[in-house]
């Protein structure tokens, strides 16, 4: 018997202790989920018997057949992804040549403009809503596409840029170096070189700044004061007031489809946002 | 094809503190493989940098092919890197990492293509041209580092330390590679290491270079023989030249007890009572009759030689002293040994300015320190 056989164990105890825990907690989270696929897919009436009815045996699309059918919903899926994705085409643009400039470049005050960018994340977005009202009423931009992403690209900037410049951080600058010495000029390394590396940056950046803007609620509220304009987390809302009565099969289902467009994100570059596109550039 | 100068080329980072490099001269022929070597921190990376275009030159010129570009941008000045950890373009793979230069600089796709295909033919990388750096190994790797500066045929190769990243034994065989390749292609080549031996092997001539300051350049052979100050004689060689404090009466030197005397007139030269003495490990023999008494400390057999060593009395030294002596029967550790230094191989500096007294002196080398070689040691210790 060897010294390390008693460790076995009482590893593998553990092991599985942690597993149990896991498993806990992914539970815990996707039991929402599964409970609102389950409610959108069964009657209304079947809300109203007691105790819970865990599957749906009357199963019903009605519910999605009915929000479907609703025009404000199609005009709200356009206008919360025109919003969403200028937004994220603005702030990617901005943030990576922020992103760049506050890796490669060593200026004045550099530091400073670094943690600038971190604190303004940390003011409660609540406390900028006045302002930033004002502010878009001043251009003429209240209930317009363009102004609901110009707060968009403010509320996801800093966490872009902060995160970008970790991955052009990266990237060897040794690379840029080479390219240069390859006959390109400091702009021409960057785009050539550095950028296409950036790629699962730009992409898991890219998504979080989509879902942001996608399920953002209070300021698309405050900022689309009238009208039929909304986007769909404003549209969900509205969808629960116009009833009389409660159409939880209904709410759901909207829900469900609200989260479809990101799970399509998602699945498709969920592959891209693998790391290691840099591995092989330098010995390791 | 072209020659290089650095006509006193400084580069100050911070005004008024010591300049990482310090008005370098240096005139390099055309088709020369030069060396840039020295501790780290000297300043053989920076000035290699400054050739490249990659640092400023904030005072003198750099020249290539007799053309000044001091302040031409990299891309203009017709070179290529080889970097130290070889700065692969990750997402392309290794024959568009070769051909990069020449898409940049416009040439057709089938040109591109046969010139690729010509250097990897020469560097054995045929089979992997469709590869992306990742599936390489660290040696391949290296050689399609040089792969894609050969492609281009440049006016001149600069190598910042190409093989500091491979294994020992990989190291010997690159290196010689590396030399035959650039000799066959006679290309101007500039070639920084910190690993003398990578130095003296590799190099048509050698730049020692200390602190920024250049401190000798010549051929291997020279640089071994007739070191300009007690920095180059303390640098170049492994194992390295032992070293000594000596008194001397301006004819002779005293070593344990007895008088060497130097019939050159070379102790004349210094106003000091005391000179450095230097005396290469093969230098020195064992006699059985007279000479330095020394116990053994430490034998290092080698196979077809040993190293001895130990600490010879009456002799001032900061390190142990060490003698090459016959692999077949070295004495052992404790034994009690005397030694000779071969009086027409010495090496003699001047105590104060390190300077070298005795045959060629070259001309315009700085001062050194024993100190400065003392520091080397602690380095390579670590």
């Amino acid at each position: 018997m060897t010294s390390t056989t008693p460790l076995r164990p009482r590893r593998t105890a553990s092991r599985q202790a942690l597993n149990i825990t896991a498993l806990a907690v992914a539970l815990l989270w996707i039991f929402p989920i599964y409970w609102m696929v389950n409610v959108s897919l069964q009657p209304n009436a079947q809300m109203r018997l007691e105790g819970p009815t865990w599957v749906p045996l009357d199963f019903t699309p009605d519910a999605y057949l009915g929000v479907l059918s609703d025009s404000s919903f199609w005009t709200a899926m356009r206008m919360s992804m025109q919003v969403s994705l200028l937004a994220v085409a603005v702030a990617l643009f901005s943030a990576t040549l922020a992103a760049v400039a506050l890796s490669r470049f060593r200026f004045r005050s550099r530091t400073a403009i670094i943690i600038t960018v971190l604190v303004v994340q940390m003011i409660p977005a609540e406390a900028l809503f006045i302002s930033q009202f004002r502010m878009l009423s001043g251009w003429g931009l209240v209930n317009t596409t363009l102004g609901l992403s110009l707060l968009y690209v403010g509320t996801v900037m800093p966490f872009i840029v902060w995160m970008l410049k970790g991955f052009v951080d990266g990237v060897p600058v040794d690379l840029e170096e080479a390219a240069m010495i390859d006959g390109c000029t400091k702009v021409g390394a960057f785009f050539r070189v550095t950028f296409p590396l950036l790629g699962p940056g730009l992409v898991a950046t890219g998504v979080f700044g989509f879902l942001v803007s996608w399920n953002e609620f209070t300021l698309a509220l405050v900022m689309l004061s009238s009208g039929g304009r909304v986007t769909l987390p404003v549209w969900l809302q509205g969808f629960q007031e116009g009833m009389s009565g409660t159409d939880w099969a209904g709410i759901m289902a909207g829900s469900a489809l609200i989260a479809i467009p990101v799970l399509i994100l998602f699945s498709i570059v969920q592959r891209r946002m693998a790391s290691g596109m840099v591995s092989g550039a330098v010995k390791g | 094809m072209a020659s290089v100068t650095y006509d006193a080329a400084s580069r100050i980072y911070t005004p008024g503190a010591r300049p990482a490099i310090n008005q370098l001269q240096l005139d390099i022929a055309d088709g020369e493989f030069l060396v840039l070597v020295g501790p780290s921190g000297c300043g053989k990376s920076t000035a290699l940098r400054m050739l490249a275009g990659l640092e400023e030159v904030n005072e003198g010129r750099i020249l290539i092919g007799g053309e000044d570009v001091s302040h031409v941008s990299p891309k203009d000045r017709d070179i290529a890197m080889v970097f130290q950890n070889y700065a692969l373009y990750p997402h392309m793979s290794v024959a568009e990492n070769m051909g990069f230069a020449l898409k940049i600089a416009g040439v057709s796709k089938d040109e591109r293509a046969k010139r690729v295909k010509d250097a990897a033919k020469l560097l054995d990388l045929e089979p992997y041209l469709d590869r992306k750096p990742k599936a390489l190994s660290g040696g391949q790797r290296q050689r399609v580092a040089m792969g894609r500066a050969i492609v281009r045929s440049p006016k001149v190769f600069l190598m910042d330390e190409p093989l500091s990243n491979l294994d020992a034994k990989l190291r010997v065989q690159t290196r010689t590679q590396i030399a035959a390749l650039t000799r066959k292609l006679a290309v101007t080549t500039v070639y920084v290491t910190h690993d003398q031996v990578e130095a003296m092997t590799m190099g048509d001539r050698v730049c020692v270079l200390k602190d920024g300051v250049l401190q000798q350049v010549d051929s291997p052979r020279n640089l071994y023989d007739t070191p300009a100050n007690v920095f180059v004689a303390g640098f170049i060689g492994s194992p390295a030249m032992n070293l000594f404090q000596v008194e001397h009466d301006g004819e002779a030197l005293i070593l344990g007890g007895e008088r060497y005397v130097i019939p050159d007139g070379s102790l004349k030269k210094t106003s000091s009572n005391k000179v450095t003495l230097g005396v290469r490990p093969e230098d020195i023999h064992i006699d059985p009759e007279h000479g330095i008494e020394m116990v053994v400390d430490l034998t290092e057999e080698l196979g077809a030689d040993a190293h001895i060593f130990g600490s010879p009395e009456g002799l001032e030294s900061f390190q142990p002293l060490v003698v090459r002596v016959d692999g077949r029967r070295p004495p052992l550790k404790g034994d009690h040994v005397k030694v000779v230094p071969q009086m027409d191989h010495i090496h003699l500096f001047d105590a104060e300015t390190g300077l070298r007294l005795n045959g060629e002196i070259p001309e315009n080398t700085p001062h050194a320190q024993l100190a400065d070689v003392e520091a080397l040691q602690d380095e390579e210790g670590e």
